[in-house]
């Protein structure tokens, strides 16, 4: 704790004490940590580690078994809606309804949350769904759900992005700019904290914090 | 540089390692400065309004059904059937079928409703949208009304429409029939209300369906009993204002409660 | 308040008060039944207008009040456990809820075998009855919630919400069914009039409606009790009195 006070700026997302339960599994215990404007954070272990569940927690989908998420030293539950003006969060399932079209989705997405919808087009054209804008989603691919639903990512005045395997069904051109993205958005002073099996290559390996969850069960009992 | 967070204690260590490779970044000067950049812009994003969120939601639950026919035509189509088998099951005798109508058409309508709230929660569970939904902005009570007034346009409101046609098929009493309306259109809407709260607490679970109908119908019964004695007290030529003024509390008070916990369910839901 | 219920909270040491009270309640409920059972069934007079059957009236109104007072109990742990996240409300909560439903299920069973020599038929669609059967569903529809969530925490959220819109629904329906049974009442035989009772049949009735009550405080902690070390399995203090259970 006395090692933040040496800086002036709040955390943009501090955990602590969290701990977690899933199904009579501890997954983990005790577990503080603070994320800072300008952090790429990315959290890794092995499946069924609880990185989703780390990350439902710190978007507050999820209620942690104890312990607590502060938004800037204010606990998430008395700041809802500030909170969620200011995160983004993208879980495994993208949110797309395949009865409405690419454009349609983004539009509600990004109404839903509050952000203006006049310059979707651009969006889905940065995320490379120019002339799909008027199909039906469900006549695109798995990948091209997850491009709408990140496309969001560019409208990015929300300082908070909280992302689950973004990079799932994407291809490595798409990969590639998602990573510019996220270096872009942290220099220009959000967070980025997400889970991924791959390699962050275009990002720089000092900019990148990693948290490793691998609280295996046996050294819960002991 | 990794870091693991095996124990309380290392994860002291990780918070402390993260802060100074922090001071160390060059660009820590910068962010500070961008940073409030970010958040100014992030206020000045559409102000939230209350109608504002009900009606996006609302044209999209409808834009969704107008495209996925079947939803609304299913239901209807069940309605129909359940009605036409009681004549059979019973006898024709109009007589018997004119005392029963209203019953008939009111469990009716109930198992319709029932068959048809599954769509309210589930497909946005399933696809991810409903954490989005839960994540965004606006209170969650205003979206759930919303699309709890959809489900009722795209659901309670055909059985108002075919109701009459039905009851021509069992013989109502004539003086009935705007009882029969009045109750459809005060009673479907508690239906609907009631019926968010069940599936909002099975809308995780995987079999849900028929624990759904357990939890539900026994809270349909206020609804069946005086929406069945308005129409029969109607039959006999009496005024059934104080049936109906019950219903319309029973509307008024789900209302006002049922997106509440429907929002504190969903919560629990997709947790 | 506050500061004094604030040790209760915590898992370890509720577990061990109820120990402690278990023995104390189990002692009083012995005593309470036993008595109250004996002075009912052998030595209380017999009704003059239904004779013996009435005795069952001593086993059917405790159980039937009984139901709805663990039904408004389970409420109130509902209640604080969603507005102040007691998790151990949680569990008392799950503890209770078979117990209000065998509870229910007796009402409606003892109701039932009393309505045969009354009015020659095994159910009526008496107002009470029917409130009863709806009560059993209600209690149902909470278990088979709870059971159908894999996580425990989850579940008891799920069931205490659904129990709070049943705890206000059930003034609604209780009612609504009583409005619609007197609507009805050319149907009805009789309905189950409070019948005003005379001293020696009161003092055996306080006796069981005491007894029952102090059983139903019996199982609901024997069954709290076994909901906490199932929700702290993980803990220490719950392997470590495994291990000495077992080593002994």
């Amino acid at each position: 704790m006395n090692t933040l006070s040496k800086k002036n700026s709040t955390p943009l997302i501090s955990a602590v004490n969290l701990t977690c339960i899933r199904e009579e599994r501890l997954l983990f215990d005790e577990l503080s940590l603070q994320i800072n404007a300008g952090d790429i954070v990315q959290v890794e272990g092995p499946n069924g580690s609880g990185k989703t569940s780390l990350l439902r927690i710190l978007s507050g989908l999820s209620q942690p078994y104890d312990g607590q998420i502060l938004y800037r030293k204010q606990q998430i539950s008395h700041c809802r809606e500030e909170f969620h003006q200011n995160l983004l969060y993208f879980g495994h399932l993208s949110g797309v309804k395949g009865e409405m079209t690419a454009e349609e989705n983004l539009d509600f997405n990004l109404a839903l949350h509050g952000n203006k919808t006049q310059e979707s087009l651009s969006y889905l054209a940065k995320v490379n769904l120019s002339g799909f804008e008027e199909c039906l989603a469900s006549h695109l691919s798995a990948g091209q759900h997850r491009r709408i639903a990140l496309a969001r990512l560019y409208q990015s005045n929300v300082p908070i992005w909280i992302l689950d395997e973004p990079f799932t069904a994407i291809d490595k051109q798409g990969v590639a700019s998602l990573e510019r993205l996220f270096s872009s958005h942290a220099e220009r002073g959000g967070c980025v904290i997400l889970t991924t099996h791959q390699d962050l290559i275009s990002i720089k390996p000092e900019q990148i914090k990693k948290i490793t969850l691998d609280y295996s069960y046996d050294s819960a009992i002991d | 540089m990794t870091l693991k967070a095996q124990s309380s204690q290392e994860t002291e260590n990780l918070v402390g390692t993260i802060d100074e490779t922090f001071i160390d970044n060059a660009l820590i000067e910068n962010t500070v400065i961008e940073n409030t950049a970010l958040e100014n812009t992030a206020q000045s994003s559409k102000p939230l309004s209350y109608r504002h969120a009900f009606m996006l939601v609302l044209k999209r639950d409808l834009t969704i059904a107008m495209r996925h026919k079947d939803d609304i035509i299913n239901p209807l189509l069940f309605f129909v059937i359940v009605v036409t088998l009681f004549p059979l099951g019973i006898g024709p005798e109009a007589q018997t079928l004119s005392r029963i109508a209203p019953g008939i058409i009111w469990v009716a309508a109930l198992l319709a409703t029932l068959l048809s709230l599954d769509r309210l929660f589930k497909s946005d569970h399933l696809d991810g949208s409903l954490e989005q939904m839960l994540l965004s902005p606006h209170p969650i009570f205003i979206l759930v009304l919303a699309k709890i007034f959809a489900h009722w346009l795209i659901t309670g409101l055909p059985l108002l429409l075919i109701a009459p046609l039905l009851a021509v098929l069992l013989h109502l009493d004539e003086h009935s029939y705007t009882a029969l309306l009045l109750t459809l259109l005060l009673g479907t809407p508690v239906l609907s209300l009631l019926g968010a709260v069940g599936v909002a607490l099975t809308v995780g679970i995987k079999k849900g369906g028929v624990l759904l109908s357990l939890l539900v119908l026994p809270l349909y019964i206020p609804v069946l009993i005086f929406a069945t004695s308005a129409i029969d007290t109607a039959a006999l030529g009496l005024p059934y204002s104080g049936q109906l003024a019950i219903i319309a509390a029973l509307f008024f008070g789900s209302l006002t409660l049922a997106p509440f916990a429907v929002g504190a369910a969903l919560k629990v839901s997709t947790n | 308040m506050w500061k004094w219920l604030h040790p209760y909270a915590n898992p370890e040491v509720s577990y061990h008060f109820t120990n402690k009270l278990l023995p104390w309640l189990s002692a009083l409920a012995a005593i309470f039944l036993s008595i109250g059972l004996v002075w009912a069934l052998l030595f209380a007079p017999a009704d003059y207008q239904q004779g013996h059957s009435f005795r069952i009236f001593y086993i059917h109104v405790p159980a039937a009040s009984l139901s709805m007072g663990i039904y408004f109990a389970m409420a109130v742990a509902a209640f604080s456990s969603l507005v102040w996240q007691l998790k151990l409300a949680d569990a008392s909560a799950a503890a209770m809820a078979p117990v209000g439903a065998s509870f229910t299920a007796i009402a409606l069973i003892t109701g039932a075998a009393w309505g045969k020599p009354m009015w020659g038929t095994w159910w009526i669609w008496d107002a009470r009855l029917t409130s009863e059967l709806i009560l059993l569903f209600l209690y149902l529809g909470v278990i088979a919630l709870h059971n159908a969530f894999e996580d425990k925490n989850l579940a008891g959220k799920a069931a205490g919400i659904l129990t709070l819109v049943g705890v206000i629904n059930i003034p609604i329906i209780k009612y609504s069914v009583d409005w619609w049974n007197t609507l009805h009442q050319g149907s009805t035989v009789s309905k189950l009039g409070k019948p005003s009772m005379s001293l020696d049949m009161l003092w055996p009735f306080i006796f069981c409606f005491i007894g029952f009550s102090l059983l139903v405080g019996v199982i609901i902690c024997l069954r709290f009790r076994n909901e906490i070390l199932a929700r702290n399995s993980i803990r220490p203090w719950v392997r470590e009195l495994v291990k000495n259970n077992s080593s002994n």
